[in-house]
């Protein structure tokens, strides 16, 4: 079972820049959250403040009842043992091959028999899809394949927080559609606490049970996918229709004069897009952190988008479900929308 | 007031500003911490010693023959040109001595520092930076391994181990290099060469070339390590540090140079002859 992280006022500058502020969430243990954001604003940042590779200025990140910046170098480490880190281009030692890759963690931390180190890794490999390869050096294998070796090495100590540093960045789509299946594969099998960073529309509606979003310097929004995918607030509603109207510019936000300018234009920002159903793990069972479709928006009263794969199953829906999306036959499988409105 | 304050310096004064302190005080400030943290790895368990093993042989592989063939014209030239000189004053039977205080001394560690800033400080400063910027250090970090210990401290070590056995090289292939120049040259006697030689040359002489080395060894192996860690901006980043390292390396082993010399010509009494 994955450990919750409490995150409380963090604010990072470099220098003069301030990349955000007053940062504070809570990602629920062995949930799935994604951090949404356009380019720049300090997503990869906030993951690497995270696992304690950056400092930040102000502000706590909790894991238990240890406070990452406040550590001593010691104990930092040892607290890092607690995650597995995705990088976005895997960040494997390129003098290593797969296996002395995936197998480095468990050599250095573990007193296991090269036996038992071989069965682990080749446990992770195949989970990843990467039998065959173990020989390759890094620089021979595509990106698609890296990233499943850096998720392999992340997994080898069993860490009960994963990470991923936009695990989608320079892989097509149906890769892209691979890899989140296998993240929520993999969280329904180990139960960790995970944070997907990314600005991937796709991954963010269909993958989490949680979604923030960065922007100007600060955390919009933060909480269960259903809060974002039904807001209203001008940022979330261009990202997520992914259209040029609206407060984000190209290079930054965009200034006063600009959005007047858009506003006499009378140019639409767009209807929020139907909420697609949750990718399901591959076996069909719910995950037991799941959120039951449309819990968030009957409790707060919420409308959704018009289209929205929501429907009520009653206190049973973790039973219901299978049976449910079976019937919805392979439309509820795919992201867009499907099943009845609410 | 505080705008006040702001505004009276013109803007273009503010980054130059800026840039100075960072030249002055941060960056050499970082650089400290991170030697004081170097120091610390150093006696952490285990030591990597395969590590320290790979890079001693790396850098022996990239050093010896430049080192050679630098140090044969190097011991050739002074001959040369202090052969001259000494004959002129009429002193040929001194030849030797020359080569002591030459190439002993200040020759053999300066081409030391040349090669290990210019040949090994390079590569290990790219080997970093490409190893940062590919994210291996953070993923380093974040599986609770120490890069510093696992890969900055049997880097630099290697450093001032091979720096150790070059020095030696330099100081054997350059005086032989000017017995061969002198005496088969310059028509200088193979007696008097050696016989000057062991007249003046002194073990503490060795001894501070020697460490001479040992110091510039570590210096070029921690600069390296220092702007290798702090690469960003992609491989134009790393190309930038390695140029940094090489200059910056230069610029301290030359100082350090000067201040052990001065040191050692004000402790170790002459011998005469």
């Amino acid at each position: 079972m994955g450990v919750e992280i409490r995150v409380e006022g963090l604010t990072k500058r470099f220098g003069r820049q301030t990349i955000w502020e007053d940062v504070s969430l809570t990602l629920p243990a062995g949930e799935i959250s994604v951090l949404l954001g356009p380019s720049g604003t300090g997503k990869s940042v906030f993951l690497k403040t995270l696992v304690g590779l950056l400092k930040p200025e102000r502000g706590n990140v909790w894991i238990g009842d240890r406070n990452l910046p406040q550590l001593p170098e010691d104990l930092l480490y040892e607290t890092r043992k607690l995650f597995g880190v995705l990088f976005q281009d895997g960040a494997l030692f390129g003098s290593m091959n797969l296996f002395d890759n995936i197998a480095f963690p468990l050599r250095e931390h573990t007193k296991k028999s090269e036996s038992e180190v071989r069965r682990i890794v080749l446990e992770k490999m195949e989970m990843v899809g990467l039998i065959g390869a173990e020989g390759k050096l890094p620089g021979e294998i595509s990106g698609g394949m890296r990233k499943r070796a850096g998720l392999a090495r992340a997994l080898v100590l069993n860490p009960e927080i994963i990470l991923f540093d936009e695990p989608d960045s320079g892989l097509d789509p149906v890769r892209t559609a691979y890899l989140n299946q296998l993240i929520v594969d993999l969280n329904a099998q180990i139960g960790a606490t995970f944070l997907i960073v990314t600005h991937d529309i796709n991954t963010a509606r269909t993958v989490p049970d949680n979604i923030g979003l960065l922007f100007r310097r600060e955390l919009i929004m933060f909480g269960q996918r259903e809060m974002l995918l039904s807001s209203e607030e001008p940022v979330v509603r261009q990202f997520l229709n992914a259209r040029r109207v609206g407060p984000i510019g190209m290079s930054e936000e965009k200034d006063v004069s600009e959005l007047e300018a858009e506003a006499k234009l009378g140019s639409d920002p767009g209807k929020l897009p139907p909420i697609a159903p949750q990718l399901m793990p591959s076996d069909g069972r719910v995950r037991p952190t799941q959120h039951a479709p449309g819990s968030w928006l009957r409790a707060n009263g919420v409308t959704p988008p018009p289209g929205s794969f929501i429907d009520d199953l009653g206190r049973d829906w973790v039973q219901e479900w299978p049976r449910y999306v079976a019937s919805m036959g392979a439309s509820a499988a795919a992201p867009g929308p499907a099943g009845k409105g609410l | 007031m505080k705008t006040a304050r702001h505004g009276a310096a013109p803007s273009g004064l503010r980054p130059v500003a800026d840039g100075a302190f960072n030249l002055l005080v941060k960056e050499p400030g970082r650089f400290f911490a991170l030697s004081l943290d170097v120091f610390r790895a150093l006696f952490q368990r285990p030591f990597q010693w395969r590590e320290f093993i790979q890079q001693a042989w790396f850098i022996v592989g990239v050093t010896v023959i430049p080192t050679v063939l630098v140090a044969i014209p190097f011991g050739g030239i002074l001959s040369l040109q202090m052969g001259g000189l000494v004959r002129q004053l009429g002193a040929q039977s001194y030849i030797g001595a020359t080569s002591v205080i030459a190439i002993v001394r200040e020759v053999s560690p300066i081409v030391t520092a040349l090669l290990i800033a210019g040949a090994a400080g390079s590569a290990m400063c790219a080997d970093l930076g490409a190893r940062k910027i590919r994210e291996e250090i953070d993923a380093m970090e974040v599986l609770g391994i120490n890069p510093l210990h696992r890969l900055v401290v049997p880097r630099t070590l290697a450093c001032a181990f091979i720096a150790l056995f070059l020095n030696g090289l330099v100081s054997v292939v350059g005086i032989v290099g000017g017995y061969v120049f002198n005496v088969m040259l310059q028509g200088g006697t193979p007696g008097a060469y050696l016989a000057s030689f062991s007249g003046i040359a002194q073990l503490p002489d060795l001894y501070q070339a020697e460490f001479k080395a040992f110091v510039f060894g570590l210096t070029a192996g921690l600069v390296a390590a220092y702007k290798g860690l702090n690469a960003k901006g992609g491989p134009k980043g790393v190309g930038d540090a390695v140029n940094q390292t090489v200059v910056i390396t230069f610029m301290l082993l030359f100082l350090e140079n000067t201040i052990i010399s001065a040191l050692y010509l004000q402790l170790v009494p002459a011998k005469g002859m």
